[in-house]
């Protein structure tokens, strides 16, 4: 079977579902749940066993699909968080429930196959067409997802602020895409890197394009100055949509990223310096307005939402540094090792979130206090989420920020680097502010907190691949070389 | 597998143990006893042998060249040696607390080993980062004081500590990148050691690297003018934690000087900017913070303020860079460290039955706690330097190892630092000795008493002051580990 079925398969399923729920409505939550989970795995299970070549693709795909290690990595990685999100939204029913129409959660079980669909499918694109319908697939299905808590005010401002936010950034990349088509006569990344390779091109239209183009994706990422959306959204989403948002959606941006820029930063390309030195910039504010504000912040949803602008940050300037002379890391490859780290401590850190959440807690800093005496597993897992997104050395979140400072100083990005430095530091604040609270034992004569085996279960898996890719990373060692073919083949 | 694998991972595993609910006491007990009977059994094979030893590494990336690589040379094995004593005394002396209280020794201890024993210089930094996380929490959640005034505390020991962390990785990140100039990216020390012994870098920047390590490091040990931290937080952590941070974690920055900064830059410390800075730094430990500490009015204050101080001497050896001095700097570092816990477990107790530490309050203690007095004069004559304890051999060995040659002009900077640090030695003495009177000599203060420990408590200072006495009267055992020049 090949993926492209796979992918295709998916969203099949994710429609029938809809469809299902819509004629049989007294089907039980659980079942659709656990059909979506089933099938997402079963998809999983195939993808690993598929043959992983562009050459088994469907003929009349090839033109727009490619299968290069980059959208391998991002597709097992798309379907992973698919996977988690469904099982978390299936936690959270009880809880989730109160704040629907009519008590019941069918959307949330078919759209995130569809967003899954949507995301392995950019991981592939060839072309500013495929990226743009893959991009809308997830994006559209989003602004449901984030306004799917209905009764909750938060979570309509939430929908109505990601809706207009996102339908005005469409507009801009669709607005970029014209100007480089315009530019470069070509949709494909192929034509588009061999276009600015060519001095006859005009400057001032590709760059004015590429700019544009960027703007767009750096809605989508959270890229400052277009990452004020980020909060509220994050804040008032239910806690499964705001995980998959924050590692799905993003991962989707920067796959979408590194194929646009491999374009852009061409050996010999006619915009490259400007390119760079943008990224440079625009990484290095958008660490800093991640990072800072989350000082400042009280409730911990709110924080991990400025903490993740900051790690789009972070991987925005990994971005900036292209191949080192010294060590075989790409740059794609730290951003695929990053994301591939962030995944298990976000998701980690969402799901205690959920949790808490379930056992009828609120998500404030102040809600933290004691969690230590309430359930020391839960406050022991948190623990280790939270001092990996701070980026504490044996954990996964110490490895991914440290191939992004090495490059920056094998490049010489002094000044980026100084950025960089400044929000980790700050990381580290707000970070272990949390903790703290979760150790503090004045005043805290509340009850137990409970939750169940699968949730044990999956939290450990978490916090055991924290661990794991803390001081062994190897297995990702291929991803961390990994070239995307566009480069290779354009380099020549 | 290595031994030092092993010892490495006793602690952790059994603060995990204790985390999934086996017996705190029991398993810490069993783990440290253990450890320290596998420490000696490597100093024992390491006798007189010198060089790395115990080598182990598994590759965990090809490059950047990245291993969890293991081994042991003479320092390596002193530190490991104190580490393991310092704790297995720092966990017995604990009684009536929490888990928490062993976890944290558990882990505070075990990133300090894990830091001593690795060879690698991503995991040297990151189990040291892992022993700090603990003393924080440890120092904000049960430290000896208002729930405000601790966490304040405990924040400005995280901020100083984590940016002097911050720029020891800048520093230690720009040290691998000048050494691997070629195609190959490591952090191994033993590959970066031969690197800079076939091409040195240029004596300018070597001093520049120099002196950003030292910053790095200096700040983790307390040096002028960033020592404003260490103070008020051994003052207020909880006991174990002040013995297990002040008498090794803390030694975690000099080791990495003597390490990994000295034989990959051997020129940075002997350039003039340098040397002048670090002399005018280390003096301000000694005589800024001497002065400092004699008008200290309680014990708490007195001995963290002590130990700030003890440093500035163990810098000089450092400073001085010649062989004979920086045995005694690893002599001394060993020597302050049991001294110190000795003292901070010592005053543990004293806190607890009394309730203060006011000199004007104390008084004739000695009456009803004569081994306990033994005990305190044991750390106490340690700390002044009296000959027959350890730190007497280092502190003698780094001021010899500062004359070892005389220029033609006069006296040089480094000497002249050493005769004005030598007042530091009558500073030392005055407060201690007058602590010591105040507390334990004259006549009982009304309303307070203190009596003996029982003799099973007593046991972990037995230990460390036998060790003072023991390696003072034969420093030799510890030289011998050092055969290799350093």
């Amino acid at each position: 079977m090949s993926v492209f079925t796979i992918e295709a398969g998916l969203a099949l399923l994710g429609l029938a579902l809809l469809l299902l729920e819509a004629l049989k409505p007294e089907i039980s939550r659980r079942t659709l749940g656990l059909t979506a989970i089933a099938g997402t795995t079963l998809a999983l299970v195939l993808f690993i066993f598929a043959p992983h070549d562009s050459a088994s693709q469907p003929a009349f795909i090839q033109p727009w699909h490619q299968l290069d290690s980059l959208a391998i990595f991002y597709k097992g990685f798309a379907l992973v968080i698919t996977i988690l999100v469904l099982w978390l939204t299936l936690e959270c029913a009880p809880y989730l429930t109160r704040f629907t129409v009519d008590g019941k959660l069918a959307e949330m079980f078919s759209l995130p196959l569809i967003v899954c669909a949507g995301m392995m499918w950019m991981a592939s694109a060839r072309d500013l067409v495929t990226v743009f319908v893959a991009l809308e697939l997830v994006t559209v299905s989003f602004y449901v997802l984030v306004a799917f808590a209905r009764k909750s005010a938060f979570s309509l401002e939430a929908g109505v602020k990601y809706l207009i936010l996102g339908a005005l950034s469409t507009g801009v990349l669709v607005y970029g895409i014209a100007w480089i088509y315009g530019a470069t006569g070509t949709m494909s990344f192929d034509g588009i890197a061999k276009a600015l390779a060519n001095p006859a091109t005009s400057k001032t239209t590709a760059l004015f394009g590429a700019a544009v183009l960027l703007c767009g994706l750096g809605f989508k990422v959270a890229a400052a100055p277009f990452h004020m959306w980020v909060p509220d959204v994050y804040q008032g989403a239910p806690t499964p949509v705001t995980a998959f948002l924050s590692v799905g959606s993003k991962a989707a941006g920067f796959v979408v990223l590194t194929r646009a820029l491999d374009a852009f930063l061409v050996e010999g390309s006619i915009i490259g310096s400007e390119i760079q030195a943008l990224l440079l910039v625009v990484g290095s504010l958008t660490a800093l307005l991640g990072s800072l504000p989350a000082m400042f912040q009280t409730s911990v949803k709110r924080l991990l939402a400025y903490s993740s602008i900051s790690h789009a940050g972070y991987l925005l300037l990994a971005l900036a540094c292209r191949e080192s002379a010294r060590f075989d890391l790409s740059s794609g490859g730290i951003v695929a090792f990053y994301l591939a780290t962030y995944l298990p401590m976000t998701v980690l850190g969402f799901l205690g979130l959920g949790l808490m959440r379930a056992n009828g807690l609120g998500e404030d800093i102040k809600d933290f206090t004691g969690l230590a005496k309430r359930n020391p597993l839960l406050a022991l897992l948190m623990t280790l989420s939270f001092a990996s997104l701070a980026g504490l050395p044996l954990t996964a979140g110490f490895l991914g920020k440290l191939f992004v400072f090495l490059g920056l100083a094998d490049h010489g990005y002094w000044g980026a680097l100084s950025c960089a430095v400044i929000a980790a530091a700050a990381g580290f604040y707000y970070y272990f502010k949390t903790i703290l609270a979760m150790y503090t034992t004045e005043g805290t004569d509340v009850p137990a907190l409970t939750f169940s085996v699968p949730a044990k279960a999956v939290a450990g898996a978490l916090a055991l691949a924290i661990l794991i890719l803390g001081v062994y990373p190897k297995p990702l060692q291929s991803v961390l070389t990994g070239k995307s073919q566009a480069h290779k083949v354009d380099s020549k | 597998m290595s031994v030092l694998e092993i010892i490495i991972a006793l602690p952790l595993l059994a603060a995990l143990a204790i985390w999934l609910g086996a017996p705190a006491r029991a398993a810490s007990l069993g783990a440290t006893s253990i450890n320290l009977i596998l420490v000696l059994y490597t100093a024992v094979q390491y006798w007189g042998k010198t060089g790395l030893a115990f080598t182990y590494s598994r590759p965990i990336l090809e490059n950047p060249s990245l291993s969890f690589a293991v081994g042991a040379d003479g320092i390596s094995i002193i530190l490991a040696l104190l580490t393991t004593l310092v704790m297995l005394a720092a966990i017995w002396q604990i009684h009536d607390r929490p888990a928490i209280f062993y976890v944290s020794s558990l882990l505070i201890g075990g990133g300090a080993l894990g830091a001593f024993l690795t060879t690698d210089i991503f995991f040297i930094y990151a189990f040291h980062e892992l022993a700090l996380i603990p003393t924080f929490l440890m120092i904000a959640l049960h430290g000896r004081a208002e729930p405000a005034y601790r966490k304040a505390v405990a924040w400005k020991a995280t901020i100083y500590l984590g940016v002097g962390s911050l720029v020891l990785l800048a520093g230690l990140v720009w040290l691998v990148l000048e050494f691997s100039g070629g195609s190959k990216l490591t952090f191994d020390l033993e590959a970066l050691r031969s690197q800079a012994k076939l091409n040195p870098l240029p004596d300018s920047k070597q001093a520049q690297i120099f002196f950003v390590l030292l910053l790095g490091f200096g700040s983790l040990v307390s040096l002028f003018p960033f020592h404003s931290w260490a103070a008020p937080a051994y003052a207020t952590a909880p006991t174990p934690v002040a013995m297990l941070h002040s008498g090794v974690l803390k030694k975690f920055g000099l080791y990495g000087l003597i390490r990994i900064a000295l034989p990959l830059l051997p020129h940075g410390v002997h350039v003039e900017w340098v040397q002048n800075a670090l002399l005018l730094m280390l003096l301000g430990n000694i005589l800024v913070m001497g002065l400092v500490t004699i008008h200290a009015k309680r014990l708490d204050d007195t001995l963290a303020n002590s130990s700030v101080m003890h440093m500035g001497y163990i810098f000089l050896g450092i400073a001085a860079g010649t062989d004979i001095a920086l045995k005694g700097a690893v002599i001394l570092m060993f020597a302050h460290g049991i001294s110190i816990a000795l003292l901070f477990g010592l005053l543990g107790r004293m806190r607890n039955q009394l309730g203060t530490l006011e000199y004007n309050k104390l008084g004739g203690l000695a009456n009803h706690a004569p081994a306990f007095t033994v005990l305190f004069a044991f750390g106490t004559f340690a700390s002044i330097g009296l000959p027959g304890l350890t730190n007497f051999a280092g502190e003698v060995l780094i001021f010899l190892g500062n004359f070892t040659e005389f220029k033609a002009g006069g006296l040089t900077h480094l000497q002249w630092t050493v005769i004005l640090a030598l007042w530091g030695v009558v500073m030392s003495a005055v407060y201690m000795l007058r602590a010591y009177r105040s507390i334990f000599h004259g006549s009982p203060a009304t309303g307070l008493f203190m009596i003996d420990p029982a003799l099973s408590q007593r046991v972990p200072f037995i230990m460390l002051a036998a060790t003072l006495l023991v390696t003072g009267c034969c420093p030799w055992l510890l030289l011998n580990l050092m055969k290799s020049a350093l």
